[in-house]
């Protein structure tokens, strides 16, 4: 490890109202990963907003290359040596790889026309160091997440980057992917570039960073070699507390009543997915990213139109062609991605909470605002919805909140089973907990809960049977009681032989 | 208003302060009271009975095109048929009235049926066919405007007596003598109240606040999205019936070649009064307010003497003013 290249100190930051960060401190050295976490506003990303010029700080000094640095815009510090590769990719789909990685730059021929050749040159070299195969005129909407994610990667190191902040990468990364791009990451500090790499997954932490930096409520909290401690230390940084561990308790009874039943269902990505849910019973679904488990979710939901199969609710053949028509038979979606598929961001608490159920408070046409207001209320009071009140903008609230506003949402609407798609997905770890725990009460009342996660561990806690999906298929549905990471490893990764085609699957 | 006393007054307290829309109403209000003093004081033929009356007048139409549309943008949509289609309602009942020989209330009912049934068409584009609303209005309004054109012959559609009397009578003078308000205006007013109730209080406002905060989160609601949309549209459709049946009363006559440019009036008079073109934001009140700042606007600069070409481009420059507003307010409190 190099010399200490970067150094922020007593950093102060304050929005109308917030004191977002206060006196904090951070420092990078040449050929490091240095971790920083926290939870969810605990003030990362604002100190790399302002490390990077999208935000101006209010006091302190940032010192780069034994330089004090005062960053006004993005790009000045990308051209001094600092990139930032975003959680959500900067990437314009249309334009090849090698477009996109010069874009403002491009070679020019007598200086009007730009020089393909060159240009596709300097991205080959560049792949080349970075040991990806991949052609500089491909189009980066025909490849994958993880290899756009490389082309951005790229990108940082064509501006001679001596810093790297990378946002949450492994995001939505299989872990082959994670796999290459820790090669890449280690491969870099041998460079000697200087790597910020924020990430929620504990695992990833202790494999990949040399020192960790926790951040709690805006303020630093303390930096620690990754060798000298563990997962449960810095979680206890970050929440400032012991945490409540939701353990498994006994197994629930989960009686042989069949709410749910699958059969056979098949889209174009999906092939005869058949399963079973019980009342009361958490049935986990477990797979790798693009296994096909949201789509299950979405078809079951009549969301996305299913080709072939069989819904059976309670014994009873449905037909669903519409979320509409899902809802009407008891059937809940929670999507992953909240923001778009789940809250109508803009609207209260108590508007969100009554979307799905208005016809409830429907009196020739007009709403009965004294009884939504007392139903939202309620399920504030039951959820223990952090909220200032009921007509709180839903946008304002922290990420573990606006689950539990949709969840309120369909338990108003009487579901008897919800479809949970990776439910703690940005929520801190505080938060995760309680969502835990609500899970388990839910079941416990007799609400039949399908929950899709990427993370083994949580399948693992929460689940009553495991369905194990690779490609488009359930390739097991396993009891808890022989349910374990590598078993359900296994599975997941259990593929069909490829037959026919073998047309190559893009996500 | 009831939406903003739910949306402001708990609020965190200093971090936003009031509401956005109740900013950017407050702000319109404000527009609006400073325009009148200021006409007021550069002339004195201004703030007359006379002048206000005929500012009432020109406020109705665009304002009851103005209403109907405000549904359609807080979806998030466009409908910049809604002129053609106040012509083409207007012209049906006239052919209907003076060449059918139809009754006078029965051509009032044609030209709302008429809206109505080209508002559920278009929606039936929009949502069902997710024809893209720009393209798909643009072209009911060439179609609607054609028509008028076809059916009428290309020459005005005259009514009989007495139909103006809907438009331009006064109840009022007959209530209280002296107190001489036109019945356009009274029906532009009673619609607005009307069309407050609705957004705010029914489950078709709900849904119309919903689909354009976030059309795919309302879906997967499980609430009946096409259903709605065409409904919001049907809505908007009435609401240019209702305008057709005031403007040929006004004039004694449907004329076919008149209704493009109300269409862009209306929007603008829309966006002036805070309605977020993107959806999920806006309010009557402020549409109506951005009405009167439109009508005041051209009548005030008619009064002062400035000619009608240089209105035009007087009101151009105000309603991106208006824009401009509220996108810089949006971006200061949007950067945390």
């Amino acid at each position: 490890m190099g010399e200490t290249i970067l150094t922020m100190e007593g950093i102060h930051k304050r929005f109308p109202g917030v004191h977002a960060l206060n006196n904090c401190r951070f420092d990078l050295r040449s050929g490091e990963v240095h971790a920083l976490v926290g939870e969810n506003g605990a003030g990362k990303s604002t100190l790399m907003k302002v490390l990077t010029g999208i935000h101006k700080k209010d006091e302190g000094k940032i010192v780069f290359m034994g330089e004090e640095l005062n960053p006004s815009s993005p790009r000045e510090t990308q051209d001094k040596g600092i990139s930032i590769i975003h959680q959500e990719l900067n990437l314009m789909p249309h334009l090849t790889a090698a477009q996109n990685i010069f874009i403002g730059r491009e070679p020019k021929k007598a200086g009007f026309f730009t020089d393909d050749d060159k240009l596709n040159r300097a991205a080959n070299g560049l792949f080349h160091l970075l040991g990806l195969n991949l052609n500089p005129r491909t189009p980066v909407a025909n490849i994958t997440v993880a290899m756009q994610q490389m082309v951005e990667i790229a990108k940082a190191l064509s501006f001679d980057s001596k810093v790297l902040i990378m946002d949450e990468p492994t995001a939505a990364l299989t872990d082959r992917e994670i796999e290459e791009l820790f090669s890449i990451i280690r491969s870099l500090k041998t460079q000697g570039v200087g790597i910020v790499y924020i990430s929620h997954r504990m695992e990833e932490l202790m494999q990949i960073t040399d020192r960790i930096s926790v951040m709690r409520d805006g303020q630093y909290i303390q930096t620690v070699n990754t060798a000298d401690t563990d997962t449960e230390q810095i979680i206890n940084m970050m929440v400032g507390r012991t945490l409540f561990e939701t353990t498994k308790t006994e197994k629930r009874v989960t009686g042989d009543e069949k709410v749910l039943e699958v059969r056979g269902l098949a889209t174009h990505t999906l092939h005869d997915v058949s399963f079973t849910l019980h009342r009361g019973e958490i049935l986990g679904f477990a797979g790798l990213m693009g296994a096909g488990r949201t789509e299950v979710a979405r078809a079951v939901f009549g969301a996305d139109l299913m080709e072939r199969g069989s819904i059976l609710v309670n014994g009873r053949a449905v037909t669903i062609r519409s979320p509409q028509d899902a809802v009407r038979c008891g059937i809940g979606y929670l999507s992953e991605d909240r923001k778009q598929f789940g809250l109508a961001l803009g609207m209260s608490v108590e508007e969100n909470t009554v979307l799905a159920s208005l016809d409830k408070f429907n009196q020739w046409g007009f709403i009965n605002f004294k009884k939504t207001a007392k139903e939202a209320e309620r399920y504030v009071a039951m959820l223990k919805t952090k909220t200032p009140s009921i007509a709180q903008n839903v946008k304002n609230l922290s990420g573990g909140n606006q689950q539990k506003v949709i969840i309120a949402k369909w338990l108003l609407r009487d579901c008897d089973v919800l479809i949970f798609d990776e439910p703690t997905r940005g929520i801190d770890v505080g938060a995760k907990s309680e969502i835990y725990k609500l899970l388990f009460d839910l079941a416990k009342e007799g609400k039949s809960i399908i929950m899709i996660s990427s993370e083994l561990p949580e399948i693992l806690r929460m689940s009553d049977r495991v369905a194990v999906m690779c490609e488009g298929r359930i390739t097991r549905i396993l009891d808890i009681s022989e349910a374990d990471q590598e078993t359900i490893m296994k599975y997941a990764t259990m593929r069909e032989e490829i037959k026919g085609t073998g047309v190559e699957h893009i996500e | 208003m009831s939406e903003n006393h739910i949306v402001s007054h708990h609020n965190k307290p200093g971090l936003r302060g009031i509401s956005g829309q109740a900013i950017q109403k407050l702000l319109a209000f404000a527009t609006l009271i400073i325009l009148i003093i200021f006409f007021s004081l550069m002339s004195p033929n201004f703030l007359i009975a006379d002048n206000i009356g005929s500012i009432l007048l020109a406020t109705c139409v665009n304002g009851l095109l103005a209403l109907g549309v405000t549904f359609v943008i807080m979806t998030g949509g466009i409908d910049l048929s809604i002129g053609t289609v106040m012509t083409f309602s207007a012209v049906v009942a006239g052919v209907c009235v003076t060449n059918l020989s139809a009754p006078l209330w029965l051509g009032v009912i044609i030209a709302l049926m008429t809206g109505t049934i080209i508002g559920i068409l278009t929606g039936l584009m929009v949502a069902k066919l997710r024809i893209p609303a720009f393209i798909a209005t643009l072209g009911i309004m060439m179609m609607t405007k054609g028509l008028s054109l076809v059916i009428s012959g290309a020459s005005p559609v005259y009514f009989p007596n007495g139909y103006k009397e809907i438009a331009v009578g006064s109840l009022t003078q007959k209530l209280i003598p002296g107190f001489t308000l036109q019945n356009g205006v009274i029906i532009f007013f009673i619609m607005a109240i009307i069309a407050a109730v609705i957004l705010n209080r029914t489950v078709l406002g709900r849904y119309t606040v919903a689909i354009g905060s976030n059309t795919e989160a309302t879906r997967l609601s499980g609430v009946n999205v096409v259903g709605w949309l065409t409904a919001i549209h049907a809505l908007c459709g009435l609401f240019c019936g209702i305008a057709g049946v005031v403007i040929s009363s006004r004039l004694g006559s449907a004329q076919p070649a008149l209704g493009q440019g109300y269409e862009l009036e209306a929007i603008a008079a829309v966006v002036i009064g805070g309605t977020s073109l993107s959806g999920g934001q806006g309010t009557i009140s402020g549409t109506v307010i951005g009405a009167f700042i439109m009508s005041i606007l051209t009548n005030g600069l008619r009064i002062l003497g400035v000619k009608q070409e240089w209105q035009t481009v007087v009101v151009g420059a105000v309603v991106i003013l208006a824009v401009f507003i509220d996108i810089a307010r949006r971006n200061n409190k949007g950067t945390r």
